[in-house]
């Protein structure tokens, strides 16, 4: 078992215009990406769980090209928002990091 | 006008971040088509739409501005700049137009400018919903008349058609208001006779400029669109792209890397093939355009009050250890204290966000019982005026710094202030409160055009 952070290349969130957020996950070597994706570990349910939203509401798409998974979930709140606490978006990507993948 | 093929130039993220001058110098010298720059995002949040204000400095613009006007003149080309002044509204076309102005006063510059513009009046969107015109995205419900009412300003999106109109009428400065992102390469290209799908595939490379290059950093993009491809290369030696760099191009701040709507369509980019041509030129074929009925999306910002924070922090354990009951005990109080004041609880709200906890994360926290050697606190409340911000946020402090809890061992105050005054007014604040589409017969219809001879 390996964390994602330890093989991975990025990990990274951003707003997806102000109602929404979109997580990627990237790698640089294809072989490793093709082992994290025969496991079957980085699917939609299992973002649905660390960001608890309902799997319905995750938009998720494997991207090849960018040995790369996309994953695009509702705000809790908008980007600017009374109460929201990151308006760029770009620092919701701890809980992908430790993610165990079995190796 | 037909050609074999169209280069197109995109000088930085958004106007007014910056790019070598050589950058731009190297663009000439491959006498591109046109020059353009993409000048907003919402990313930063509505405060721009709201405020009217312009999200990048009128001398980081100007510098930017400056420099691709006069070699666009210079090479007689057009000179394009899409969402103008961050969030595209009236105001933030004109603080454009205006610096144009004068940059060609200084300069001695003379051409057609075309100013498209994309604020909407209130009176016109009502109109489409009363018609049935207005389609929820998302998890958004009906738009209802109220919201429309409410909301401070309105833009919507425009497509690539105003701008191909503005082409079509001689213009060679184009700037245009709130727009998507790849709407001036994609009707310059179109212009020229390619077909919509590399047009569009094209644009949207070029909307975040060197983005799309390796290694990451705010410069000039050129890419070359023909028939059933397109080819990029980044106009630094230092940069270069590569299969991959545009492929991660393609997921940035989108939901799908693979199928983006647009005004009037789908870019379907499935069946997309990525190759390198060099080192650092990258050529993608096998995209695909879907039209669609057209829609222009609508986005908005609605005041929502006046906001007053103050900065906060605890290096005590004990009171770190029971940080969550002392809040709720902070808020419980501070209600107290407000509502002898005489003011009603619905016109204010406090927000505390504990940084070394979950200030970062809010509700999506995976980890909020961490015990951090510090603990800092913003305290905001949010009120109908700032008068009542500033009062309220005031006890709110009080109460933070001088409440009792369990195992108190400083009874001389349980924060530290770093600042006097503590307490500052961050004014009106706004948020974004469209997420709709409006159906429209007419690509052009909602963008009217004033043209001008400088």
């Amino acid at each position: 078992m390996v964390k994602l952070k330890d093989i991975a290349k990025a990990c990274k969130s951003k707003n997806a215009g102000p109602f929404a957020i979109t997580l990627d996950i990237m790698f640089d070597d294809e072989a490793v990406f093709k082992k994290v994706q025969a496991s079957g570990v980085i699917n939609a349910a299992h973002i649905a769980r660390l960001y608890k939203v309902r799997e319905q509401d995750v938009l998720f798409t494997p991207y090849p090209p960018a040995l790369a998974w996309k994953a695009t979930l509702p705000r809790p709140v908008a980007s600017g928002a009374i109460g929201d606490v990151d308006v760029y978006g770009a620092q919701q990507h701890a809980p992908l990091l430790d993610i165990d993948i079995p190796l | 006008m037909t050609t074999d093929c169209v280069r197109m130039m995109s000088a930085s993220g958004i106007l007014g971040y910056g790019f070598p001058e050589a950058s731009l110098n190297a663009a000439m010298a491959l006498k591109p088509h046109m020059i353009g720059v993409d000048g907003g995002s919402s990313d930063p949040g509505p405060h721009y739409l709201g405020s009217g204000k312009t999200l990048n400095s009128r001398l980081a613009m100007k510098r930017d501005l400056s420099l691709l006007l006069r070699a666009a003149i210079a090479h007689d080309v057009p000179m394009m700049v899409g969402t103008c002044g961050g969030a595209g509204g009236e105001p933030h076309l004109q603080a454009c137009a205006e610096i144009v102005r004068e940059i060609a006063r200084e300069h001695d510059l003379h051409f057609k400018m075309a100013v498209i513009h994309a604020e909407q009046d209130r009176s016109t969107i009502e109109a489409a919903r009363a018609e049935g015109r207005i389609e929820p995205l998302g998890q958004a419900g009906a738009l209802t008349a109220e919201q429309i009412a409410s909301t401070e300003r309105i833009v919507g999106m425009m497509g690539p058609e105003p701008y191909r109109a503005a082409l079509a009428a001689g213009a060679q400065v184009i700037l245009g208001g709130r727009g998507t992102d790849p709407a001036p390469w994609v009707a310059l290209a179109m212009h020229h006779g390619m077909p919509a799908a590399p047009a569009w595939y094209a644009g949207k490379i070029l909307e975040c400029a060197c983005n799309a290059a390796i290694p990451k950093k705010h410069d000039c993009l050129m890419v070359t669109v023909g028939e059933d491809y397109v080819e990029a290369e980044p106009l630094n030696p230092e940069l270069r792209c590569t299969p991959m760099s545009l492929a991660v191009q393609a997921l940035h701040e989108t939901s799908s890397p693979v199928l983006r709507d647009e005004p009037g369509g789908v870019v379907d980019a499935r069946e997309c093939v990525i190759r390198a041509v060099s080192d650092r030129r990258v050529r993608v074929t096998g995209m695909k355009w879907t039209p669609r009925p057209y829609t222009i999306k609508l986005e908005g910002a609605r005041a929502v009050g006046f906001s007053a924070i103050a900065f906060a922090a605890t290096r005590d354990p004990g009171l770190i250890g029971q940080i969550d009951s002392f809040l709720d005990f902070v808020r419980t109080s501070t209600a107290t204290k407000v509502a002898a004041l005489g003011l009603p609880a619905d016109q204010w709200q406090l927000v505390l966000r504990t940084y070394g906890a979950t200030g970062v994360m809010g509700q999506w926290e995976p980890n909020p019982l961490f015990a951090p050697q510090e603990l800092g606190i913003i305290a905001e409340v949010v009120a109908t005026t700032q008068e009542l911000a500033n009062a309220a946020l005031s006890l709110a402090r009080v109460t933070l710094l001088h409440s009792d809890f369990p195992g108190r061992m400083c009874r001389e105050g349980n924060m530290a202030f770093p600042f006097s005054p503590s307490d500052i007014e961050r004014g009106a604040i706004y948020e974004f409160c469209l997420q709709h589409v409006l159906h429209v017969d007419e690509p052009t219809s909602l963008f009217p055009i004033d043209y001008e001879s400088l």
